[in-house]
C-alpha cells in the first residue's frame, strides 16, 4: 500500500497508543456539517483518559474516528503507530481486531452465548484457534473478577456483571487501548462504582483506557480529561497532550 | 511484537476468520433462536418432502406396474376380426388358429369363440338381466397363453371341455354372485345348468374375458351350436420378433380379407398408463417446486428480519474486527444452514411418506437417489440464493450505524 496519496507518507511517532492529527470530519449537506474540526490528540500507552462533553459536542463522532469505525474526512488517525487513513476496509478491520478493545453502553453481549463464548469472540477475527480463545477468555474473565460466572448466559447476569464481561472481551486480545463509550450509562450507582474501580485497577496494571462520558463526576475521577465542545477539544488536563 | 519495533509500512495486523469459525459463527444465530430456525426450515422441508415423496411414489408405483407388465409379458398379441366394411359380425376364418400357430415366431396361440347364449345364476332371474356377461368357448391352453391364474377351482382340460362345465371370469363371477366353490355351484347357460369348476383371477391383458363365462369348445358346439370361426386368437410371440410377426398376422389369419383383421398388443395400454402417471408426476413435481420456492422466500424473509434485528450484533462484530466479507459469509452461512436443516428434514419426511404409502399398496419401496441427493443440493442452492440479499445488506451496514440504537 505505498501509494502517494497526500496523507500516506506522513510519519507517525511510534509509541503512542493513539494519535489523531488535524482530524476533520464533515457530513455532507448544505452547508456541510463539520462534526470534528481539526482535532489533534495523543494518548500514550498506559494512560487512562476521559473524553467528556455534552451530547451534540462531537463526542460520538470522535469515538467513532478514534475506534476506526468511521473514517475522517481529512487528517491522520494512527493506532499504535499504524496510520489507518490510507488503509483498506479489510486492513482497518485488522487494526480493530488486533489493536482496539470496545466497551459499549449497551454491553452488546450476544444472547444464547455464555460469558466465556462472548469474551472469546474478542479473539475470533484474529484467527486464534478455538482452544486458545477459550483459555484466554477464561483468564480475562478471572481478571475482571468473573471466574465464577464463566458459563452463565448474559441474561443470567446483573448489569454490572454484563459490563465486566464486556470489559473482559475488550481486554482479551491485549489491545493497544480500550475505548469505553459511556460504560456506566446503563448501570446503577453500585455497579457504576464497581465498573469504574475495575477500570482503575486495569489502568494500574498498565492497560490504556479511553472513557467517553457526559458525566463530569466520572470524568473528574480520571487522571486526564479531554473536554470536547463543538467538534473541537477545548481543554486537556494532560501533562503534554497533543492538542491545543 | 510491539508497535515500537514494527515498521509502519507492513504491520502484521490482519482480520482473519478461520474456516471452521465461519460455520461456528453462522450456526450461532440459528442455535440461539431455535423455534424460528425450526419454522423457517420447515418451509423448505415441505418443498423437499413433496419433491422426494412424489418422485419416490411415482417410481414405486411405476415399478409395481412395470413388474406387472413384465410378469404378464409384453409379447402377447391379440388377433381379432375387425369390423370390416359392411361386414356385420365378421369372424376370423376357422383356419385362423391353425395358420397362426404355423408362424415360426409364434410360441403359443389360443382361440376363443363366441357362444350365442345368455347366462343367469338360476331360472328365477328375469331374462333381461344378463349382467352383460358373455359366454365364450375356449381351448384348455387359454390360461397358459394369457399367463392367467385361478382364484378357485381348476380351468378346463381335455376331459371337462367336452361336457357342460364352466369357468367364470372375475367380473362375471361377481355379477353372478359366485364367490367361492366350496359347495357345488351351477349357473344357467341357455337352458342347461352347468357346473362351475373354476373362477379366474383378473386378466389385465384381456379384460373382455373378465366379463365372460368360459366353456369348452366341444361342449359349445355340442350343446349350444356354436360356430367354428374364432372371435379372437391370443398369440404369444418370441421376444424380439414382435413387430415382424405383427405385420404378417392379418394376412396369415385371413388371407382373403387381411384388412378385416385387427391385431393389438394389450401391454401397450398398461404402458400408456405408466406414461399417464408420468404426466401426473410432473404436475406434482411442479407443485413441490413451488412449495420449495415459497420455503426459500420464507428463509430470505427470516434472514432480512434477522439482519434488522441484529444490527447491534453486526456492529459489534465489525468493532471486534470483522470485515464486510466476514459479515456477508456469516449471514450466507446462516441461510444455508436453515435450508440444509430443511433439506435434511424434507428428505426424511419424503422418504418416510414414500415408505408408508408404498408399503400400504404392497409396492416395492423405491427412493430415487437423484431425488434424495437432488433435493438436498436443491435446498443448499435455495438457501444460498435466499441468503444473498440479506447477507449483502448486513455487509453493507456501516458499523457506526449498526451500533447506534
Amino acid at each position: 500500500m505505498r501509494t502517494t496519496t497526500p496523507a500516506a507518507p506522513v510519519p507517525t511517532t511510534a509509541g503512542a497508543a493513539l494519535e489523531l492529527r488535524s482530524v476533520v470530519k464533515e457530513y455532507p449537506g448544505e452547508p456541510p456539517v463539520r462534526a470534528l474540526d481539526d482535532v489533534s490528540l495523543r494518548i500514550e500507552h498506559g494512560e487512562l483518559v476521559a473524553v467528556v462533553g455534552p451530547s451534540g459536542s462531537g463526542k460520538s463522532t470522535l469515538l467513532n474516528v478514534m475506534g476506526t469505525l468511521d473514517r475522517p474526512t481529512s487528517g491522520i488517525v494512527a493506532v499504535d503507530g499504524i496510520d489507518t487513513a490510507t488503509r483498506s476496509e479489510k486492513e482497518v478491520a485488522g487494526v480493530r481486531a488486533c489493536k482496539i478493545g470496545f466497551v459499549f453502553q449497551q454491553f452488546f453481549l450476544l444472547p444464547g452465548m455464555s460469558a466465556v463464548e462472548n469474551v472469546s469472540n474478542g479473539l475470533l477475527y484474529q484467527g486464534v484457534a478455538p482452544k486458545e480463545r477459550r483459555e484466554r477468555a477464561v483468564e480475562a474473565l478471572e481478571r475482571v473478577g468473573l471466574g465464577h460466572r464463566l458459563h452463565h448466559p448474559p441474561n443470567h447476569l446483573s448489569g454490572g456483571e454484563r459490563q465486566r464481561v464486556a470489559v473482559a472481551r475488550a481486554l482479551v486480545h491485549r489491545p493497544a487501548f480500550v475505548l469505553a463509550d459511556e460504560p456506566t450509562g446503563n448501570l446503577d450507582s453500585k455497579s457504576t462504582n464497581a465498573v469504574m474501580n475495575l477500570i482503575g485497577d486495569l489502568h494500574a496494571e498498565g492497560t490504556t483506557i479511553v472513557v467517553i462520558t457526559h458525566d463530569n463526576a466520572i470524568a473528574a475521577s480520571l487522571p486526564r480529561r479531554l473536554a470536547v465542545h463543538d467538534g473541537a477539544i477545548v481543554s486537556d488536563s494532560g501533562l503534554d497532550g497533543g492538542a491545543q | 511484537m510491539t508497535a515500537a519495533t514494527m515498521p509502519t509500512g507492513q504491520p502484521k495486523v490482519l482480520s482473519r476468520l478461520r474456516t471452521a469459525d465461519i460455520f461456528r459463527v453462522g450456526a450461532s444465530g440459528p442455535r440461539a433462536r431455535k423455534t424460528r430456525t425450526a419454522l423457517s426450515a420447515l418451509g423448505v422441508s415441505i418443498g423437499i418432502a413433496a419433491l422426494v415423496g412424489v418422485l419416490g411414489l411415482s417410481e414405486s408405483s411405476k415399478s409395481a406396474l412395470l413388474d406387472e407388465i413384465a410378469s404378464l409379458g409384453t409379447n402377447l398379441l391379440t388377433v381379432e376380426a375387425g369390423a370390416g366394411f359392411g361386414g356385420g359380425d365378421s369372424a376370423l376364418p376357422d383356419t385362423a388358429l391353425e395358420t397362426i400357430e404355423r408362424i415360426p415366431t409364434v410360441t403359443g396361440a389360443s382361440a376363443v369363440w363366441e357362444v350365442d347364449a345368455d347366462v343367469y345364476r338360476n331360472e328365477f332371474i328375469p331374462e333381461g338381466e344378463t349382467g352383460s356377461v358373455q359366454v365364450v368357448a375356449a381351448d384348455p391352453d387359454l390360461v397358459d397363453t394369457l399367463n392367467g391364474e385361478l382364484a378357485d377351482g381348476v380351468f378346463l382340460d381335455e376331459a371337462t371341455s367336452v361336457y357342460p362345465n364352466a369357468v367364470l371370469g372375475s367380473v362375471a363371477a361377481e355379477r353372478l354372485g359366485v364367490t367361492d366353490l366350496d359347495e357345488p355351484t351351477y349357473v344357467l347357460i341357455g337352458d342347461e345348468y352347468v357346473e362351475v369348476i373354476g373362477i379366474l383371477e383378473e386378466f389385465p391383458l384381456a379384460a373382455d374375458l373378465d366379463r365372460a363365462v368360459i366353456i369348452g369348445q366341444e361342449a359349445a358346439t355340442t350343446y349350444y351350436d356354436a360356430g367354428t370361426n374364432p372371435a379372437a386368437v391370443y398369440t404369444r410371440v418370441a421376444d424380439g420378433a414382435i413387430d415382424e410377426t405383427r405385420d404378417i398376422l392379418p394376412s396369415t389369419a385371413d388371407p382373403e380379407n387381411p384388412e378385416e383383421v385387427s391385431v393389438s398388443r394389450p401391454s401397450d395400454a398398461l404402458e400408456a398408463q405408466a406414461a399417464a402417471d408420468d404426466a401426473l408426476t410432473t404436475l406434482f413435481l411442479g407443485l413441490g417446486a413451488v412449495a420449495l420456492l415459497v420455503g426459500g422466500i420464507g428463509i430470505a424473509n427470516v434472514m432480512v428480519i434477522a439482519v434488522i434485528e441484529r444490527r447491534g450484533e453486526i456492529g459489534l462484530r465489525r468493532a471486534l474486527g470483522a470485515t464486510r466479507a466476514h459479515i456477508r459469509r456469516q449471514f450466507l452461512t446462516e441461510a444455508v444452514i436453515l435450508s440444509v436443516l430443511g433439506g435434511v428434514g424434507g428428505v426424511l419426511i419424503g422418504v418416510a411418506a414414500t415408505y408408508v404409502y408404498a408399503t400400504s399398496q404392497d409396492w416395492r419401496v423405491i427412493i430415487p437417489q437423484e431425488a434424495a441427493i437432488g433435493g438436498f443440493l436443491g435446498a443448499i442452492a435455495i438457501g444460498a440464493v435466499a441468503g444473498l440479499y440479506p447477507a449483502s445488506r448486513a455487509a453493507r451496514l456501516a458499523p457506526t450505524e449498526a451500533l447506534r440504537t
